[in-house]
């Protein structure tokens, strides 16, 4: 009688003990099927992630973060690469944010760049002026942020010698470039100061067609196509962030290659 | 029935956060792609593209890519110091992959141990473990050619570059492709990648 007695003691124990291993298993199980669901709904719910706010300050945050990764990683020593003239991309592709057709026309008579912000010297100057002022010319390759790369040669003014004689505050931060078709783009200080950063004046020994920005262009091998701007009308030296046409729908500010 | 952790959580949760990151990567740099398709014979359709335009995709794939690196780099590091990733990987012979291969396609290969690779296997994960590290550094090549000359001249060149990342990109999405087959075929190792055992 005892023993039955104790039989069914363990008995009731062990059910006791099964039935809470029980319930603890189908509550992870549960918890497993859950997080299945979930990252199954996050994927169905995939093409809305795009428009979500809060993912897209998320990017914006994680794109100036790489606009200061790139700060750091570049170095103003560094040279691109240059290339034989045999080796020049024909023809040279054109690119825009608009068609061919419609490339602005720019008077080289009454076209006069003009410098504004943090300069203390001479603040418009003529077509005649920078090109009076000693050139140089590169053979570099553009790359482009769609992917496509081209090798081109342009001339012109160092930028570096121009800001100088222009007596330009080189400690600010920024170069804003405001252009004749109403495109506009910046760049860090360092940048500008790069030596094949070129204010271009002409291509491939000719002077630089409408096509690829008469009368002048800003031409940096360092940088993304976006980021050097043509047919430049206005240069603003500042130390507020100026942004850019496309950097600020997306394209990622530093633009550096 | 074997309580042994099989998959320590470090390892489960490299395998997880990589598998979202590599989704995210492909589906973004699929849209990159499409501005400036490499191969014009390869596209890919919007639907399974991430980003809706180039900038988009960009601004995720730039964002991701520190993800998936960052992921990667404790994994190799932990995998290093452990010891784990030459025990699991390791030794690998020609000879056992084609035994196992052979196995394999007659329906013959055991699965009653997860906690060993076959020889197919291991040669498929270290396969995967270089791909990701070409994919990492040829991307940084398009990323960085000016800043990284080295790298520049090891990829054969900018244009160059964005091939080597195309087809490792290949490499990656085969695997994938293969990898969710053998888990349907054996459902107890997507259980071992998520409990441990």
């Amino acid at each position: 009688m005892t023993s039955g007695k104790d039989v069914r003691t363990l008995d009731a124990a062990s059910i006791i003990k099964d039935a809470q291993k029980e319930l603890g298993s189908s509550s992870r199980r549960l918890f497993g099927k859950r997080i299945l669901t979930l990252g199954g709904l996050a994927l169905l719910s995939g093409c809305d992630l795009t428009n979500d706010r809060s993912v897209n300050t998320l990017l914006r945050t994680m794109s100036s973060f790489n606009d200061d990764a790139q700060a750091l990683l570049f170095d103003g020593h560094k040279l691109a690469p240059t290339y034989p003239e045999s080796m020049i991309t024909r023809p040279f592709p054109f690119n825009a944010f608009y068609d061919i057709d419609q490339v602005p026309e720019v008077d080289a008579k009454t076209w006069r760049l003009e410098l504004t912000g943090l300069v203390k010297g001479k603040r418009v100057w003529t077509l005649g002026e920078l090109s009076a002022l000693p050139q140089r010319s590169q053979v570099t390759r553009h790359i482009c942020i769609e992917g496509w790369s081209a090798i081109g040669k342009w001339g012109g003014v160092r930028f570096s010698d121009f800001l100088v004689l222009a007596g330009a505050d080189t400690t600010a931060k920024y170069v804003a470039l405001h252009c004749a078709d109403n495109y506009w783009t910046s760049i860090d200080m360092p940048t500008a100061l790069h030596p094949q950063t070129l204010l271009t004046l002409t291509y491939d020994g000719q002077v630089l067609p409408a096509k690829y920005g008469f009368p002048m262009k800003l031409r940096m091998p360092t940088k993304l196509g976006y980021k050097n701007p043509k047919h430049i009308v206005a240069i603003t030296v500042t130390n507020e962030f100026p942004g850019g046409y496309w950097e600020n729908q997306g394209y990622n500010w530093f633009g550096g290659s | 029935m074997n309580h042994a952790t099989i998959h320590p959580l470090w390892v489960r949760a490299f395998h997880w956060i990589n598998a979202a990151a590599v989704i995210l990567m492909c589906m973004s740099g699929w849209q990159v792609y499409e501005a400036s398709p490499v191969f014009k014979a390869i596209r890919f359709p919007a639907a399974i593209t991430l980003g809706g335009w180039l900038g988009g995709a960009l601004l995720w794939h730039f964002a991701v890519m520190w993800v998936l690196v960052a992921n990667f780099v404790a994994y190799l590091a932990l995998g290093m110091l452990t010891g784990r990733l030459r025990r699991t990987i390791f030794p690998l012979t020609l000879r056992a992959v084609a035994t196992d291969l052979v196995a394999a396609l007659r329906g013959k290969l055991g699965h009653s141990n997860l906690s060993e690779y076959n020889a197919v296997q291991k040669l498929a994960y270290l396969v995967v473990i270089v791909d990701i590290a070409l994919v990492i550094v040829s991307g940084l090549t398009i990323w960085k050619p000016v800043q990284f000359p080295l790298l520049r001249t090891l990829m054969g060149g900018f244009d160059n570059a964005r091939v080597v990342h195309f087809a490792a990109m290949g490499v990656l999405v085969g695997f994938f492709a293969i990898h969710i087959v053998m888990v349907a075929l054996v459902p107890r190792s997507l259980l071992t990648m998520i409990r441990g055992r």
